[in-house]
């Protein structure tokens, strides 16, 4: 359970809004901002966090879909930045992605054939049409669909047909690593079920390791092992799942598991822990802690000075007052 | 229809665990390989305006490459006793201020507008997808400079860049073909850039980039396909209107040079004559229409053949 497969040290990906052509300042957002995680072979490992908090961006530098501006990602203690394009590219195949959106992630012009028949084309490209088929036809049976489904356009499926395409699609090439981003988050809820329960048989099945990024909290809870939360680029707080959700240390962590809402009517009058003011602009950060500004432990000191992340009980907490 | 997806949704098996990666034998048929090329073709001939423009289009076509064989005038033979002469038995178009056999004319000259509208169209829109596409996928430089020279023909009145052209190469059809070319294709590029742009971060990109597969492979196989339907009306639209600027070139002296039969030449020579005798401007006025108008249908029906939501 604890050889590491994927791991990523101090990575940051910067946007640049740059500068126009008479001058004008040149703005940077820091999307993901030195984050260091570690993935263990088979698990799941959660990232969570508010919209525009850097996770997607996160998953993505992880692949090397964006470029990073600093830090580096191992793939099983290898160097991904330090691979020649060639080698990267034999790699993706043990490292997929399953995207939120499952209208726009299945080319609307290829049939459901040619979409799974993709990585075959491009990285078995000796393998014959007959065996492909095979393949997809396979495929296509371990996530609950049809074999005639191929000749198809992904218009003619729906969400959560189209969203079991897209995990054939990943599955194709027999990856080590999956990176679900919000991969049920726009699936009815009946379907988001159904989706999460094939993604934990496949995990089984194949082995696999999943990031799985989402802003539901519910959803991790059910399914992740450990948990990382972001805020603003930057890792907040890690730990194991339940030990987070009993007694989270970081401040933020703790008004983000509060406001997550409680199927239970008899709850509905507890207390409700409601954060004051704005979020800051990713663009100009506060000097200090970046959660200061609305944080109500926060000191002088959160303030002046940004914390580092801290070992405490197996996590990492990056607050100068844990809530321990 | 929201409610059907979800039963249908429910009813599908989920993968029983054990069971792995190529369990049973699959009969793959043969039908179930279809291309394009077939999806399109169905599609087109449901079509009936679409069907309208072909036929209309083939028939000029036919007519224009037999036109030696069907017809008893010869298009430059000049009779002087018999000029602007208006349609009768004889000549069922009249005759031009020459005594010519307008219709005679007429369709010699189909052979070419249609060569005229079918090549610089063709070239300018193979030329304006190309450099839109990589223009838009590689960004940086290389859509910078790309930018800068569609903006440098596009500064120019596209007539006036034509005529320098064909002053400079001088006065022949394959000139026309280059002229033409030079001064269409930017505009295609600036459409199939912008669509590339908003294509690249689509997801399905992104999946394929996370699958490796090749930038260029990227370009063929999910960006260009899907500009396809912006390709193909820019195309048509570009047909009739090489054909209108050949005209244009013609009449200014640049073009098709008298006693070459060109459509344009015939309408502003009989523009002359418009009060006494008509029929010399309009019937080759009215050719053109009709051909334009075949094209534009064609071209619709052939993008919503195109067009995968349309279908079913």
């Amino acid at each position: 359970m604890n050889n590491i497969l994927v791991q990523t040290k101090g990575l940051k990906v910067t946007f640049s809004a740059e500068a126009g052509m008479f001058g004008g300042e040149a703005r940077v957002v820091k999307a993901v901002d030195d984050v260091s995680i570690d993935i263990a072979e088979r698990e799941t490992y959660a990232l969570v966090g508010e919209s525009g908090c850097g996770k997607t961006t996160l998953g993505r530098a992880i692949l090397r879909l964006v470029p990073t501006t600093g830090g580096q990602v191992f793939f099983r203690g290898e160097d991904l930045s330090s691979l020649s394009p060639e080698a990267m590219r034999s790699l993706r195949r043990k490292m997929q992605i399953i995207f939120q959106d499952p209208y726009a992630s299945l080319n609307p012009r290829m049939r459901v054939r040619e979409i799974l028949a993709e990585p075959f084309r491009t990285h078995e490209p000796k393998m014959s049409a007959k065996d492909v088929d095979e393949r997809i036809a396979a495929l296509l049976s371990v996530v609950g669909m049809r074999s005639d489904t191929m000749r198809k356009y992904p218009h003619q499926f729906s969400g959560g047909q189209r969203q079991r395409i897209g995990i054939a699609r990943a599955l194709a090439l027999n990856p080590e690593f999956i990176v679900c981003d919000e991969a049920v988050s726009a699936l009815d809820v009946s379907i988001q079920a159904q989706v999460l329960n094939l993604l934990s048989d496949l995990q089984k099945e194949f082995r696999l390791t999943y990031l799985f990024i989402t802003h539901n909290l519910s959803v991790v809870r059910h399914i992740a092992d450990k948990v990382c939360v972001m805020f603003l680029g930057k890792a907040m707080e890690i730990g194991d799942t339940e030990d987070l959700f009993a007694r989270p240390f970081h401040p933020y962590t703790k008004f983000l598991i509060a406001a997550a809402p409680v199927p239970d009517p008899t709850q509905r009058d507890r207390e409700r822990l409601l954060l004051k003011g704005d979020i800051p602009s990713p663009i100009n950060l506060p000097p200090g802690c970046r959660f200061s500004t609305r944080c109500p432990y926060a000191q002088e000191r959160c303030r002046m000075e940004e914390p580092e992340a801290v070992a405490l009980e197996g996590r990492a907490v990056s607050c100068h007052y844990p809530l321990v | 229809m929201h409610d059907d997806e979800r039963v249908s949704d429910n009813k599908m098996k989920t993968p029983d665990s054990g069971q792995g990666i190529a369990p049973e034998k699959i009969e793959v048929k043969k039908d179930d390989v279809e291309t394009l090329f077939g999806d399109v073709f169905r599609a087109f001939q449901k079509n009936r305006s679409a069907l309208v423009g072909l036929c209309v289009v083939l028939f000029i076509t036919v007519l224009a490459l037999s036109a030696p064989y069907v017809l008893s005038h010869d298009p430059y033979t000049m009779n002087l006793d018999n000029r602007n002469q208006p349609p009768s038995e004889a000549h069922w178009f009249g005759t031009d201020t020459y005594g010519r056999d307008l219709m005679a004319r007429v369709i010699f000259g189909a052979r070419i507008s249609l060569v005229i509208g079918l090549i610089p169209a063709f070239l300018a829109t193979c030329i304006g997808s190309i450099l839109g596409v990589a223009s838009g996928f590689y960004g940086g430089k290389t859509d910078f400079w790309i930018m800068r020279l569609a903006d440098v023909v596009l500064a120019f009145p596209s007539l006036l860049l034509a005529m320098v052209i064909m002053y400079t190469l001088g006065a022949n059809l394959f000139n026309i073909f280059i002229a033409l070319s030079i001064v269409g294709w930017a505009s295609t590029s600036r459409i199939v850039r912008s669509q590339t742009l908003a294509l690249k971060e689509k997801e399905f990109v992104e999946a394929a980039r996370a699958l490796g597969v090749k930038k260029r492979t990227i370009i063929f196989r999910h960006i260009l396909p899907n500009c396809l339907p912006n390709i193909m009306v820019v195309f048509t639209m570009s047909i009739p209107s090489a054909i209108m600027q050949e005209a244009g070139l013609s009449f200014l002296g640049v073009g098709a040079q008298p006693p070459t039969p060109s459509w344009g030449l015939l309408v502003s020579q009989g523009k002359e004559f418009i009060f006494s005798a008509p029929w010399v401007a309009i019937i080759p006025g009215v050719a053109i229409l009709i051909l334009v108008l075949a094209f534009n249908f064609m071209g619709d029906g052939l993008r919503d053949a195109i067009d995968p939501y349309m279908k079913d």
